[in-house]
């Protein structure tokens, strides 16, 4: 089977979060990388191990400059056979699924996987915008996947509890907590990515929807109230009376 | 101008995000607000008392996400909309990326207050920035952040008009729906309320107090994410970086130290409390109220104190 995964570079979750540009843009300097760990832990390991048990390729697709590289290698490493980067900066996610969605459309991908979402922009929206462009189904939140000839059945997070659903044919999916475990590339798959291939696209004109007009970083928190572990009564009044919440 | 809101139902009446939704695109201002209901529907759902003035009904039921996107789009030409609003729940997130491409407009998910004109704040790198967006299209499909805005009462009841569109073939089938659980308590995402806790309760067998107090409170009970792997509490019952993100009103916080991760999925509760042994746990630099305490001497007396109320 022929399996696409979409690999966003996000910052490590331990980053300093800061902006510059007139608060624009997020501020890099300083900042390690990773790969998006909802892309890393979830679609990328589940599609490697599908094809592990039924032949195959996983090519893994980015959107971004050649800052990419690194977090790219290191999907090369874990298993991906080889790798995409569409050389663009974009602003927002249809311009990120438009692109991709160019790129994948005459390639007759079995899936397309991506995780739930990037944890800098939190938005969910490329996977199914993804679906929509290349007017394919999505699953989306999947926690399992089993694949079955033309048949792939899923377990995925719904309001309120798990679905159960069935896909013919070509679809989309975007994977959460559940699909896999993370796996840490050994000395081959590092040594093995240096010559995988990563063939680097030229961006087509696809403009922006949205753009960002400021980021602000929340209020500094004031200090924590300490009550008084004999004092439980005391917590209930301060969330009645100051908090208002009880 | 007018917006049209996706609502989902529930025994025939407007689910608590589909009030929420609907409270936030009637105090928007900027036109009549028609709701879109599919599914089962009884009198007008609810959705008169939170201002909405009309609701079309498609008496089917969808799952399909590419078909919910094509009834939204025909809903929306109908009621010549120009803000598409959604829940951003779960199905609403499948739902409306879907809904913006297919009109070419901008998309703004997990919006957390009203905009002013078009430009919507929402929150970004797991709540610790918001980001202010503008809208370039004329048109724009928005999705609100769970619990963020609140239900506002607005007197009045909504004509219902059935409707129906070509929606395309179902493509993914749904072949069972199993609840996470079926003790009455609020989803996750969705609750006011939430109860956690981690590492500190020592094993499974000890949750009963922590139940205890969600019980008394009405809240929802969550952990953090070694207790999760560690099989002591069922995997969706995990927040944080990698788990569930929730925005409740209260966030009590039991025997969690409080690691950026886990704070990542929780820090845009209203009023965090944390109730921890350790001083210098880093959660009570995040928390509004704190108690340095053994939990299993805190919660029953905490549980007794709201009980007393």
């Amino acid at each position: 089977m022929k399996l696409l995964v979409c690999i966003s570079k996000a910052p490590d979750t331990t980053s300093r979060i800061a902006f510059t540009d007139g608060d624009k843009r997020f501020d890099e300097s300083g900042v390690q990388f990773i790969v998006n760990p909802y892309d890393e832990w979830y679609a990328l390991v589940r599609a490697i191990e599908l094809v592990e048990a039924q032949g195959g390729s996983v090519t893994t697709i980015t959107v971004g400059d050649a800052t990419c590289d690194p977090i790219i290698r290191k999907a090369l490493a874990i298993g991906a056979s080889d790798a995409v980067r569409i050389d663009a900066n974009p602003t927002d996610s249809s311009q990120v699924a438009r692109l991709i969605s160019n790129y994948a459309n005459d390639k007759s991908y079995d899936i397309i996987f991506a995780g739930k979402e990037a944890i800098d922009h939190n938005s969910s929206a490329v996977p199914a915008m993804i679906a929509e462009c290349m007017d394919l189904p999505y699953v989306a939140l999947a926690t399992s996947i089993d694949v079955d000839g033309d048949v792939s059945t899923l377990n995925c997070e719904s309001t309120g509890g798990t679905n159960n659903v069935s896909v013919n044919g070509a679809f989309v999916l975007s994977a959460t907590k559940g699909m896999a475990e993370q796996r840490i590339p050994n000395m081959r798959g590092i040594m093995s990515a240096r010559t995988k291939p990563l063939t680097v696209v030229e961006a087509s004109g696809v403009t922006a929807t949205t753009e960002v007009s400021k980021f602000t970083l929340p209020p500094a928190k004031g200090d924590c109230v300490m009550v008084d572990a004999d004092n439980a009564a005391e917590l209930v009044r301060l969330l009645r009376e100051e908090a208002k919440i009880i | 101008m007018s917006v049209l809101v996706y609502i989902q139902t529930q025994d025939g009446k407007a689910t608590k995000a589909g009030l929420e939704v609907a409270s936030f695109a009637r105090n928007m201002n900027v036109g009549e607000v028609t709701a879109l209901v599919s599914g089962t529907l009884s009198g007008d759902g609810g959705l008169g008392s939170v201002g909405v003035s009309k609701v079309l009904h498609f008496s089917e039921g969808v799952t399909d996400n590419s078909q919910l996107s094509k009834l939204t789009q025909a809903a929306a030409q109908r009621a010549d909309a120009s803000i598409i609003v959604f829940s951003g729940n779960n199905d609403g997130n499948s739902i409306a990326p879907r809904v913006a491409i297919a009109m070419n407009v901008g998309y703004v998910s997990g919006v957390t207050c009203l905009p002013e004109g078009k430009i919507f704040t929402r929150n970004v790198f797991s709540g610790k920035a918001t980001a202010a967006v503008n809208v370039m299209s004329e048109v724009c499909v928005i999705s609100i952040t769970p619990n963020s805005y609140g239900i506002k009462s607005d007197a009045g009841e909504a004509s219902v008009e059935t409707f129906s569109a070509d929606i395309g073939a179902q493509r993914v089938v749904l072949n069972g729906f199993t609840p996470t659980s079926n003790d009455g308590s609020v989803p996750l995402p969705e609750a006011e309320r939430v109860v956690s806790a981690g590492r500190g309760l020592k094993g499974p067998e000890n949750w009963g107090i922590v139940e205890d107090l969600a019980r008394a409170l009405g809240a929802t009970t969550a952990c953090s994410r070694p207790v999760g792997d560690m099989g002591w509490r069922p995997h969706h019952e995990h927040v944080g970086q990698t788990g569930l993100t929730i925005h409740p009103d209260l966030y009590i916080a039991c025997g969690i130290s409080g690691a950026i991760q886990h704070l990542a999925g929780v820090n845009q509760s209203k009023v965090i409390v944390v109730i921890n042994t350790d001083p210098e746990a880093p959660f009570f630099k995040a928390a509004d109220y704190g108690i340095v305490g053994d939990v299993f001497e805190v919660l029953p007396k905490l549980t007794e104190a709201i009980k007393a109320l």
